[in-house]
């Protein structure tokens, strides 16, 4: 009898947590199909409008900022699932010396994040002529030590009689890496790409620093001079651009949302 | 045998070491290197200082409510999102109804950009008419509260913001731990009688140590890296009531144009994420069994 | 790319030989103009326009705008750039960054410039100049100016017994206006009689109170300030009673972005805000409106606000004409009155509200010429050497007064004691 109250009473938590954790994304469905009176009003017979999007859409370059958001998650991911990789796979079969050490001082990165070096990496891209460029927003991110080490991980866990066999057929290193590491390795690079991806659609401090142009701008930076308005907030216009630019990631989850969850599970890492 | 792997070994790993001592290390070290000296501006060129910026740090108010401020961020948002995630972790993992809709509701907060939502939290808070009063003022009959605009509430009104924006991308992780948890263990335990707080105490919990090693990790350095939706809501007011060590490195650096207290700030911040890190890692060696 | 080919184009004009009239023809001198506002909407139209219609006048010249966000983004821009040796050619940036720029070495005074003459500098209201001229020199040429009026909700004047037409005229009238127009149920109030945001840039509203205080903040060189005075302390002190003693307005830090929200959700009847949301609040208030001068204290007054054309070093002999023509060619009377219309600004020369068009706006809108019978009593917004800081020095003052934490009097001696601490080096 207890255990029906009290479970009847955590699923009321659960659903108004959830409830919570969804508000501002409703909200902005809210605000983004109504006029802009309605978004501080919440009446069930608001007229509909799509006006929000199209004044949103007008009000900046929204399909460069696409373009370069799609650029910088691109390339960011590719480079990070290149370097990391064979980073990884370095440190997961190979015992030199002072790999430990090393391995330790890649970690520290983890604890370092580029945000905090913001005035440093200015200054370095500057020197490289690479202030307002894709590249420079991406560069800092492209070693990452969270990619290299949940890669090792689960380098770590391949069975060496695998690689052996692979050896015996006459197959070198590079081969071994990609014909056996890799395609075991499928979950953790999915599980890692999709976090990679929305760290990086969503990044705006250091994009906001280094670029200067319509070219080079993120969606987040081309969503922030909404934010920075002399004449007041319209949350229509904001809650319209919220959802036009992270509904592909939004959608993506939405498909993915199992297979995220399992290639997690199966990355190892607990 | 043995020099050829190396060899290998380290051509593996240059092109990664190459960018992070360019990226993480190299900017770390010259930070340091750049915080003895004084700020150059217009015709006149840096010069050295020596602990000048630093001093000049410890006799300013804002420094010490930034770091004080911090601290209570860290402080907060950290047990509260790792609580929060592994709790959401346990619910979405059992027989709860609607299971996938509350995953994807726990997750929808890691897939918004901070730099517009925070507009949208802005809302939520605004006295009167904003969301959260409007709710107050029907359940409990409350006033209106400046929520964002006083001392009292905004701090904690941005540790809301960070806690719901983390907590949902962590729960992922425990999610992923928990399935991986063979069933037979925690039935075994049950038909010897044991209480679901048991088995949770006793057997899921220490299961989920290098989990939790890993996801605090990622708490910690949120706890100082977080600062978007300041930026955006608050810009560390109201009388630098949400001023944070980041957002105050921002003002210094690229408001103030004063790159060398800029420079200085920043290695306090790297000291005390370079100290927590130790912390955790002297404390997670011994107490969890990682590979 | 856009570096590579600026700067050889910029060589190319800068070298004598090549500079001669025959390869002017083929190559217009490229000039790049930063502007602080977000890419889109109908201010960037208008001045694609004018750098369109500029090219067509003026075919050696080309005029390249940069919008980078808001006045605050623009300016770190620039001056990163600057530092890497990229700098614009002209600039749209605050009045007040004046002497920010001076010091970092970045700006040429106009009236060095060939092409500039004492009667163009001389056209513009005094009220703008005062936050262009610095050292004896004019630094800065108005054009996106802005002031603080009072908006007010006739309805509401209404409902309370007050003439509509008319707003407070003075310090004692507003409060009494307030009181009539704040409405209670129990302790929940649910509209306020006024409203001043306190949020982000505080000192800029505050300063309409201390001009109406009769005081000024800063000296003219922008290296002394005078928080200290009685009389700065009486203006924190009245706009703090308005919510600690009076209960009319919101206590707390009232945010300026959610202001004009306020506004047309009836919670407060009158509010302060710039003259630059008189567009936004014709379009979406849902009741008559008044748009007014701010009351009077000792005197009436506001500060101005907003932006001015800059000139750059970077800028070589070419592109220095080419910005003297391009300012020119923006403060027409015709021009800056379109401007003012298009935008809600204020047209900045006196010329400018004699056009035909102007004429016609005013009389079909007599709210848009409030901005401008309030200028001979505007001064100079607060702007001194170290502007940021010292201005983070007040704001944070200002709110821990509106906040409770601090006594007027010593919130002010606290501000001024910081700001003589970052002055001292500056005399």
């Amino acid at each position: 009898m207890i255990g029906r109250v009290g479970n009847a009473f955590e699923h009321a938590a659960a659903w108004l947590l959830g409830l919570l954790w969804v508000a501002p994304l409703l909200y902005a469905i809210w605000a983004a199909v109504h006029p802009q009176g309605y978004s501080v009003r919440f009446d069930l017979f608001a007229p509909l409008t799509l006006e929000n999007f199209a004044a949103a859409w007008d009000a900046a370059p929204f399909a460069r900022y696409f373009l370069n958001t799609f650029v910088l998650v691109t390339m960011v991911l590719v480079a990070q699932f290149v370097l990391c990789t064979l980073a990884a796979f370095a440190f997961a079969r190979s015992e030199f010396r002072g790999s430990g050490l090393l391995f330790g001082l890649v970690l520290l990165q983890l604890m370092i994040m580029p945000d905090v070096l913001l005035v440093e990496n200015y200054r370095s891209m500057r020197a490289l002529g690479l202030v307002d460029t894709i590249l420079a927003i991406g560069l800092p991110y492209m070693a990452s030590a969270f990619g290299i080490f949940l890669l090792r991980q689960t380098f770590k866990q391949i069975p060496r009689e695998l690689e052996e066999a692979a050896r015996v057929e006459g197959c070198g290193t590079m081969a071994i890496l990609l014909r056996v590491y890799v395609p075991l390795a499928k979950p953790t690079y999915l599980a890692y790409g999709l976090t990679s991806v929305s760290y990086h659609w969503n990044n705006f401090l250091w994009p906001l620093v280094i670029t200067n142009t319509v070219e080079t701008r993120p969606l987040t930076v081309g969503l922030s001079v909404f934010a920075s308005t002399d004449q007041g907030i319209d949350w229509a216009i904001i809650s319209a651009a919220t959802l036009m630019t992270s509904a592909p990631l939004l959608l993506g989850f939405l498909m993915f949302q199992r297979q995220f969850v399992q290639s997690f599970m199966r990355a190892g890492i607990r | 045998m043995q020099g050829r792997t190396t060899v290998h070994a380290w051509l593996m790993l240059s092109p990664a070491l190459l960018l992070l001592v360019a990226f993480t290390h190299y900017p770390a070290i010259a930070t340091i290197w750049h915080s003895l000296f004084s700020t150059p501006r217009g015709s006149r060129p840096a010069r050295f200082v020596g602990a000048e910026n630093y001093l000049a740090l410890a006799e300013d108010p804002i420094f010490w409510q930034a770091l004080m401020n911090n601290l209570v961020y860290a402080l907060t948002t950290i047990p509260l999102s790792i609580g929060l995630a592994l709790m959401m972790a346990l619910w979405v993992n059992g027989k709860i109804h609607g299971r996938t809709a509350l995953r994807i509701a726990f997750f929808t907060p890691t897939v918004l950009p901070m730099i517009a939502v925070a507009n949208l939290w802005l809302f939520f808070y605004t006295p009167d008419y904003g969301l959260l009063d409007q709710i107050l003022r029907t359940l409990f009959g409350w006033g209106p509260t400046n929520w964002i605009g006083r001392t009292e509430t905004a701090l904690g009104a941005m540790i809301v913001v960070a806690v719901w924006k983390e907590a949902g991308f962590f729960m992922i992780f425990y999610l992923a731990a928990l399935q991986a948890i063979p069933p037979n263990l925690c039935e075994a335990a049950a038909i010897e009688g044991a209480s679901r707080a048991r088995i949770f105490w006793r057997i899921t919990l220490p299961l989920l140590g290098p989990t939790t090693l890993f996801v605090l990790v990622n708490a910690v350095i949120n706890g100082f890296r977080l600062v978007d939706h300041i930026i955006v809501m608050t810009k560390g007011g109201p009388d630098n009531a949400t001023a944070l060590l980041l957002t105050y490195v921002y003002e210094l650096g690229f408001r103030f144009w004063d790159t060398a207290t800029a420079s200085a700030l920043t290695v306090v911040l790297l000291v005390m994420l370079a100290l927590t890190a130790a912390v955790q890692f002297l404390v997670g060696e011994k107490r969890v069994h990682y590979r | 790319m856009n570096i590579t080919r600026r700067t050889t184009l910029g060589a190319m004009a800068a070298t004598p030989l090549l500079a001669a009239p025959a390869v002017h023809a083929q190559a217009p001198t490229e000039i790049v103009f930063n502007y602080p506002i977000a890419v889109g909407g109908p201010i960037p139209r208008l001045i694609d326009g004018y750098c369109e219609e500029f090219a067509r006048e003026n075919p050696r010249f080309r005029i390249k705008p940069i919008y980078a966000g808001s006045y605050q983004d623009t300016l770190t821009k620039t001056l990163t750039a600057m530092r890497g040796g990229d700098a614009p050619q002209i600039a749209c940036l605050l009045a007040v960054d004046i002497f920010t720029l001076i010091e970092e070495d970045a700006i040429l005074a106009w009236d060095d410039l060939a092409g500039v003459e004492k009667p163009w500098l001389d056209g513009f209201y005094p009220g703008f100049m005062e936050n262009s001229r610095a050292r004896g020199k004019t630094w800065g040429i108005p054009f996106q100016r802005s002031t603080i009026v009072t908006y007010w909700n006739k309805d509401a004047f209404r409902e309370a017994g007050l003439d509509p037409e008319t707003p407070p005229q003075s310090w004692a009238q507003q409060i009494d206006f307030a009181q009539k127009l704040t409405k209670r149920q129990g302790d929940n109030v649910t509209q306020w009689g006024i409203q001043i945001p306190s949020s982000g840039f505080p000192y800029w509203l505050f300063q309409g109170l201390t001009t109406q205080a009769d005081v000024r903040l800063m000296n003219a060189d922008g290296n002394r300030t005078f928080f200290n005075d009685p009389k700065v302390a009486e203006a924190l002190q009245y706009w703090m009673d308005l919510s600690q003693r009076h209960r009319v307005h919101p206590g707390g830090i009232v945010e300026w972005g959610t202001t004009p929200r306020d506004f047309f959700e009836r919670k407060t009847a009158m509010m302060w805000t710039t003259t630059g949301n008189l567009t936004n609040v014709r379009r979406n208030a849902p009741f008559p409106f008044g748009v007014g001068m701010l009351a009077a204290g000792r005197r009436p007054g506001s500060p101005t606000g907003g932006g001015n054309l800059y000139v750059f070093k970077s800028a070589n002999a070419a592109q220095r004409e080419g910005a003297v023509r391009f300012a020119r060619f923006l403060t027409t009377p015709e021009r800056a009155a379109h401007w003012g219309i298009e935008t809600g600004y204020v047209a900045v020369t006196p010329q400018a509200f004699e056009t035909p068009a102007m004429r016609a706006y005013v009389a079909d809108f007599p709210a848009a010429a409030v901005a401008r019978d309030q200028l001979p009593h505007a001064v100079a917004e607060l702007s001194t050497h170290e502007n940021q800081r010292v201005t983070k020095a007040l704001n944070d003052n200002l709110q821990a007064g509106l906040l409770g934490r601090k006594q007027a009097g010593p919130a002010m001696a606290d501000a001024q004691a910081e700001a003589e601490r970052i002055l001292r080096r500056y005399r």
